[in-house]
């Protein structure tokens, strides 16, 4: 079985797990409204990381001239769950996986000279980490828009399944800037307040920075507490690259591959994607009805964090894990009222749970969709 | 396996070179209008996913089976060193210029490499799979090993996949091929 050995997360709530989540539980956000940041001419509210305190935890061991903001995040975030193992990150037997849509993609500004311009390459920053830690892999990069997180675990578990490493360390992560903000306000996604996922009054999406790592090892048998990875599946919409399938085509496939024959009464919750678009959120509705889990209580954790984009499936997972080792079902932040024309059960406060495994739900441009299958001990696997 | 290369000079299948007038992205665009010619779609693409949609399109043609039947056993796995560089760069453009700032939703679309899987998926119906991974350099080993891995999905049983890499309109090298999780062992990357 493929087990979850360590985590972290870096984000504006936090700078471990256990912050992390004693955060969003007490239903704290980091969403802020932005004025004028990065010359933009339109506010917007996102969840961004203080970077000095980045700096500050950098400064202790590296030196901060030496990356870019992103690459410190990812190398930041490796470390702080590499340290919880005693895995040699220099053997060939660890491979690294890098979830993330864009990277430094701020260096394509001309205004940018820090850095030498072959950084933009998602392979170059993701080789800034496997250097730091001396690993002598070939990292691989997984972009698959905002899916990118869920893809990077599947690939990790079949890279342990097919006996390719021992041990595979999972970063996802992006960091916001100019590009990206504009590029979704040109999209009008961008909401002016605090995002509202599956909410009647829902008017867009958020964005947010954040680093998050999971490190997967493959064992034959497993104890009740540690977490397994059972299944996971990649769907295409084939619909439309940037409007998501009013069939939920995509992401009811990917539910039924990744549900298996576990059946709902088995699943504590589904932590959906929940971006609070118009078209993301009732998509997801439709697709869960049509997988057959209308029944299964629906979180989303954007209300807190944004969209961190690449970051958002492994960040989304580990607080999803800490979740169920404290009985709970994390609230659904800015929701109030049923917003979506295929109801779901959805709730804006914690509410308790005694069941083991958990679904996470992803959609992207590109018509992509992923689902996993996360139980606690293994069962109902 | 059935092979595809392009190249800003060269179009092969299979190892035999087509025959054409023009070089760089017009290549790409003579090419669609000789083989495909029904997807004006193509026109609104960037340059990765013309360069995708074309010779994904000369391969499907080459395998010769039944076209656009909805399916949900053939995946789509793509690798590049550049991700969507060429589309990143053309979306920069647009707000670069604080007087002349028009960020444009069309152009922002693209700067994602996995929107050419989609493109390939939409166009024929491919439920599937869909995934794009950016390497360091291209590393034919790794390629080979997340290939086979991607069997692992339990309704894969072919894939269209390959080398799929664009830095601007004018460099860019595609080699796709389909292969079946049978015939895996013969592939030769």
């Amino acid at each position: 079985m493929i087990v979850c050995m360590a985590n972290s997360i870096l984000s504006p709530l936090g700078m471990t797990t256990a912050e992390n989540y004693a955060a969003v539980k007490a239903g704290r956000s980091a969403l802020r409204l932005y004025e004028g940041l990065w010359d933009l001419p339109e506010p917007f509210v996102a969840s961004l990381m203080d970077r000095e305190k980045v700096e500050d935890a950098f400064a202790a061991w590296a030196d901060n001239r030496k990356y870019t903001f992103f690459e410190k995040m990812i190398i930041l975030s490796a470390k702080k769950a590499l340290e919880q193992t005693d895995i040699d990150p220099t053997s060939d037997k660890v491979l690294f996986i890098l979830s993330t849509t864009k990277g430094n993609v701020f260096l394509l500004d001309e205004r940018e000279t820090g850095f030498p311009q072959e950084r933009v390459l998602l392979g170059a920053a993701a080789r800034q980490m496997t250097e730091f830690f001396h690993n002598p892999n070939t990292p691989i990069v997984v972009s698959n828009a905002c899916i990118s997180g869920v893809c990077a675990q599947i690939e990790a578990m079949r890279n342990l399944e097919n006996g390719c490493f021992d041990y595979v360390v999972v970063v996802g992560c992006d960091v916001q800037s100019a590009f990206i903000v504009s590029g979704f306000q040109s999209f009008k996604a961008l909401s002016t307040e605090p995002c509202k996922p599956f909410d009647a009054n829902r008017t867009g999406l958020n964005l947010g920075d954040a680093a998050a790592t999971i490190i997967y090892t493959k064992k034959d048998k497993v104890n009740e507490n540690e977490w397994v990875a059972c299944r996971g599946a990649i769907r295409n919409d084939a619909n439309h690259i940037s409007g998501p399938s009013r069939t939920g085509e995509g992401s009811y496939r990917a539910l039924k591959v990744a549900l298996g024959e576990v059946k709902p009464e088995q699943i504590a919750f589904i932590n959906a994607h929940g971006t609070a678009t118009l078209y993301n959120d009732e998509m997801e509705s439709v697709a869960i009805e049509r997988a057959g889990l209308s029944q299964v209580t629906v979180n989303g954790l954007k209300g807190y964090y944004g969209h961190t984009m690449g970051a958002a499936g492994v960040l989304e997972t580990i607080l999803s894990m800490c979740a169920v080792d404290d009985n709970n079902i994390l609230a659904t932040k800015g929701y109030e009222t049923m917003g979506v024309t295929h109801p779901l059960v959805l709730s804006n406060q914690n509410q308790p749970t005694s069941k083991r495994a958990f679904i996470k739900l992803l959609s992207g441009f590109g018509g992509c969709n992923a689902a996993l299958l996360m139980a606690k001990g293994g069962e109902p696997c | 396996m059935l092979k595809v290369y392009i190249n800003p000079e060269t179009v092969m299948i299979n190892g035999k070179a087509l025959e054409h007038k023009e070089k760089g992205s017009a290549l790409l665009t003579e090419v669609y209008r000789t083989y495909v010619g029904d997807y004006p779609k193509f026109f609104k693409m960037d340059t990765l996913s013309k360069l995708g949609f074309v010779a994904s399109e000369l391969l499907l043609q080459a395998e010769g089976k039944p076209r656009f039947e909805p399916c949900e056993d053939r995946a789509v796995v793509l690798f590049n060193c550049c991700a969507s560089l060429q589309a990143d760069t053309a979306y920069q453009a647009t707000i670069q210029d604080p007087e002349h700032f028009f960020p444009s939703p069309a152009a922002f679309v693209y700067t994602l490499p996995n929107i050419v899987t989609g493109e390939i998926a939409i166009r024929n119906k491919y439920f599937g799979e869909t995934s794009f991974m950016v390497l360091p350099e291209r590393d034919p080993q790794i390629m080979a090993q997340q290939l086979q891995n991607a069997f692992l999905d339990p309704m894969t049983t072919s894939i269209l996949g390959g080398w799929l890499d664009c830095s601007d309109e004018s460099h860019f090298e595609a080699e796709l091929f389909i292969i079946k999780s049978l015939n895996f062992k013969s592939l030769n990357l």
